[in-house]
């Protein structure tokens, strides 16, 4: 499994700027690692108004069982996307992103 | 929270016609019904929004609130009979192949009373092996078991008998192939004090444990996951040699009137029969739809069509989530009034803040057509992924949409609640894959309103909510349509086309049975038009059930994007015997259809189509009739934000693409999430994304065909969610309508 190094740092603006989109093969390769994570704490965004507000939740990772809802709450999708990157950035190099 | 949902009986009805809704709310109270013409679902707030005419009918009102449970899981049944009344000393047997054997208590076979708790139970017990239960209907319950537990997805024979004079039990439990060092084989005799009584009064049951009636409704616990082959019910003791002779599928003759059952799932394939091959005819019904045509302890590879050999298919593979209908009570039914236009409706209830949407289609009269414009509402592949939980349960889900899932209370609903029954994107609780899929049960993902995660960035679209972007865009542009469903395809055939001139596909219609596949192969014969506006049609060949409407099977064989593969030998469906799997491996690639075939998918952000020089062909003059020939085709839309999206297609003559066909335009610049299809891939390679590789690209398609017909296929499902765009007043749909009026013009391309 790819690990990032200390090169990748390069991508974090790139992603911060287009969550979701074209990316450089730099950001895909992290994108693929985060995005790919198990089911075990992998992030889901609940809807709590349709296209206004979403919650952040974990699945456990047992079939059927009840997200873990967090009390994160969104208000776009954009700003969704930042934090849940932070918070993998985080567990795998161990380094806080500033806002 | 999720708190209303229903369903209905039927799914395509005409004036006239009585359609029944079933209703389950768990909130306390009354509820509000309504029949609605449903004209827009997509509920973003940067397009149209909701669209909706009220229909006043007999329907509006309240109704009390009542909770309807969903009872999955399957079994199967033989009811009892007068030869079982007698039954003192018994043998029972067969051959298992469990998946799960450390779940906890699943019935095999037994004759079990679930109100007196009298009679006898073969089953797997908590801790995997085999065990015998027996009961006195007095709440004395005595027990035989193995000790040892099974593997997984290995074949046993199971065995037990009981004497009714002594109490003497043994039990076998036999794997079919040894290993070394891992010893699961065990044979024990033990007396049980226990006495049976007379007659337990109960059905035998196959694959649960009979658990009483409520209502009118028998309920059953203890589902099996796993397989069972060729079991059999003896009057007597019978010897491990004697139990060996009556494994196979002929009965010695001095064993012959030993035998109670002998039942053979080989048989009667295609229904919900299971077959006593003994002369008592002890004939039985499986119970919410396990799997049938499933490979036996025998099968020995060389045969992969059960139809060929069926008596190595003897086997039957049960889930504790297999569903076939909730089997509600009736809540409210609409006699369809005469004089209702031809359109997409639905059964609106609601309770407190939460509301559900029971979708059906009204056909124009019987017999008659109110347009040349023909929609069809693809119901075949809204039964493929009918509640589908590929976000809950599977990990690829955000790497296909490049962002993180989104899910809506509906999901969280279905989470939860598994009972609603699975799709066929879905595996069941053991691992295997879903064949099966029912429209007799609510169905979330079929909704005005609902956003799906795979619907990329933006309105979250798929399916049904998206397929109303058409039908609302028909309406803006005052072109009157009507609609009919797959199943209506299916089942009347080109009869039901041929009223039509032109045929206007969903957004990705992509199961088709060959009676669907004829008829509209028929229609294009006859000079018919075809519109496809959307892409990755035509993919899978399925079966509907030969007897039970609403229900369809899908085998994902070998080949193509998958989300199980069917195990070997598995791959014939066994509704109708016919090759499952792709219809480009059943030698019909969708480019014989349409022009254009499935090349790639990505879920995430969708693109644009530039101009090629076909598109100057003055062939296809009436098609770009207003648009510039700078302009760039679709690069706007509420699907992730482009016309070329989520799933494309590509022309290819090799598949099949008429030689005379026009691409008009093709789609570039897609990202990194697109993938070329597994169908095209021998030798897996790099540079198989979006921005490597040509082969991800919509391609505009126009072709004439020998009748004095059209085709035009847009190849993107993103297509139709760019139609509204600046009120729609945009190229994606100039070019939309400049076809369909030319199409409708009857004079021959
Ligand atoms: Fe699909």
């Amino acid at each position: 499994m790819y690990q990032i190094t200390p090169d990748d740092r390069q991508y974090v603006e790139e992603f911060r700027k287009t969550p979701v989109g074209r990316h450089s093969p730099g950001l895909q390769r992290i994108l693929n690692l985060f995005r790919g994570e198990a089911m075990a704490g992998k992030y889901v965004l609940v809807c709590t108004k349709p296209h206004r507000e979403w919650m952040l939740g974990q699945f456990t990772g047992v079939r059927g069982e009840k997200i873990r809802m967090t009390n994160h709450s969104f208000t776009s999708l954009h700003e969704a996307e930042w934090y849940v990157f932070k918070q993998r950035w985080k567990r795998h190099t161990g380094e806080d992103l500033p806002d | 929270m999720k708190r209303i949902m229903g369903y209905s009986d039927q799914i395509s009805v005409c004036p006239d016609d009585t359609i029944r809704f079933m209703v389950n709310c768990e909130a306390a109270g009354d509820y509000s019904a309504r029949i609605v013409r449903v004209i827009h679902g997509d509920t973003n707030p940067d397009g149209p929004g909701y669209k909706e005419e009220a229909i006043e009918t007999a329907v509006t009102g309240r109704y009390p609130a009542r909770r309807q449970a969903i009872h999955a899981g399957s079994c199967a049944v033989v009811p009892d009979h007068a030869f079982l009344a007698a039954l003192g000393s018994f043998t029972v047997q067969a051959l298992v192949w469990p998946t799960t054997p450390a779940k906890g208590r699943q019935g095999l076979a037994g004759r079990w009373n679930g109100r007196t708790g009298a009679g006898f139970a073969l089953g797997i017990d908590e801790g995997g092996g085999l065990a015998l239960r027996l009961g006195d209907g007095r709440g004395g319950v005595a027990e035989v078991a193995a000790g040892k537990p099974m593997l997984a997805r290995e074949w046993y024979f199971v065995a037990a008998s009981y004497d009714a004079a002594t109490g003497a039990v043994s039990l076998y439990q036999e794997p079919l192939v040894p290993y070394a060092r891992t010893d699961t084989a065990v044979a024990i005799s033990a007396p049980v004090a226990l006495r049976l009584p007379a007659n337990v009064q109960a059905p035998v049951v196959f694959a649960a444990r009979h658990a009483g009636v409520a209502g009118k409704r028998t309920l059953f616990a203890e589902h099996f996951n796993g397989k069972i082959d060729r079991p059999r019910l003896a009057n007597r003791v019978l010897s491990r040699l004697e139990m060996e002779q009556v494994r196979g599928d002929l009965i010695p003759v001095a064993l012959q009137s030993s035998m109670l059952g002998v039942w053979n799932f080989s048989k009667c394939i295609s229904s919900e029969t299971i077959w006593d091959d003994s002369p008592n005819r002890l004939h039985g019904e499986t119970f919410n739809l396990p799997a049938r045509a499933m490979t036996g302890h025998n099968w020995t590879g060389e045969e992969m069509a059960w139809t060929h050999k069926p008596e190595q298919y003897g086997a039957i593979h049960f889930h504790d989530d297999d569903l076939h209908d909730a089997g509600w009570e009736v809540d409210f039914a609409l006699k369809v009034p005469a004089g209702l236009k031809s359109g997409v409706y639905a059964a609106h209830v609601a309770i407190d803040d939460d509301e559900d949407f029971i979708p059906f289609v009204i056909r124009p009269p019987r017999g008659t057509a109110s347009s040349k414009l023909l929609f069809v509402l693809p119901t075949a592949s809204y039964l493929a992924y009918a509640n589908e939980h590929m976000v809950t349960d599977a990990p690829l889900a955000e790497l296909l949409t490049g962002q993180v899932s989104t899910m809506q209370p509906a999901d969280m609903f279905l989470n939860e609640h598994r009972e609603y029954g699975l799709s066929c994107y879905d595996s069941h609780s053991d691992g295997s894959g879903v064949c099966y899929t029912t429209r007799l049960r609510p169905i979330i993902t079929m909704r005005p309103k609902y956003q799906s995660w795979l619907g990329g960035k933006g309105s979250g679209l798929w399916q049904m909510n998206a397929d109303l972007h058409i039908t609302d865009w028909l309406e803006a542009e005052k072109l009157g349509y009507d609609v009919i469903t797959d199943e209506d395809v299916h089942a009347e055939g080109y009869t039901a086309l041929a009223p039509y001139s032109v045929f206007v596909t969903s957004t990705h219609h992509e199961y088709w049975t060959k009676q669907m596949w004829d008829a509209l192969d028929a229609f294009k014969k006859h000079g018919g038009r075809l519109v496809y506006t959307g892409a990755n049609a035509w993919y899978w060949r399925i079966a509907y059930h030969p007897t039970r409407p609403g229900v369809m099977e899908v085998r994902r064989a070998e080949g193509g994007i998958r989300a199980w593969a069917a195990e070997p030998g598995e791959a014939y469906h066994s509704f109708s015997g016919e090759y499952g799997g792709l219809w480009r491996r059943n030698g019909l690639a969708p480019q014989r259809m349409a022009g254009s075939g499935f090349t790639a998918q990505g879920f995430d952000i969708s693109s644009y189509y530039r101009r090629k020089p076909d598109s100057y062909d003055p062939r296809a003059r009436f098609i770009f009739e207003g648009v510039g020939a700078e302009e760039l085709i679709g690069d706007f839309g509420l699907i992730g934000g482009g016309a070329a999206g989520l799933e494309l297609d590509r022309a290819d003559r090799v598949l099949g693409t008429a030689p005379n066909a026009l691409v008009l335009a093709s789609s570039e610049n897609h990202t990194g999430v697109y993938m070329v299809v597994l169908e095209e891939i021998y030798i897996n390679s790099p540079g198989l994304c979006g921005g490597e590789s040509d082969l991800v690209r919509a391609d505009l398609v126009f072709y004439e065909t020998p009748a004095g017909g059209a085709v035009f296929a847009t190849s993107s499902i993103a297509w139709a969610g760019s139609l509204s765009h600046n009120n729609y007043n945009n190229n994606v749909a100039r070019i939309t309508g400049n076809v369909i009026r030319r199409f409708l013009d009857p004079a021959p391309f």
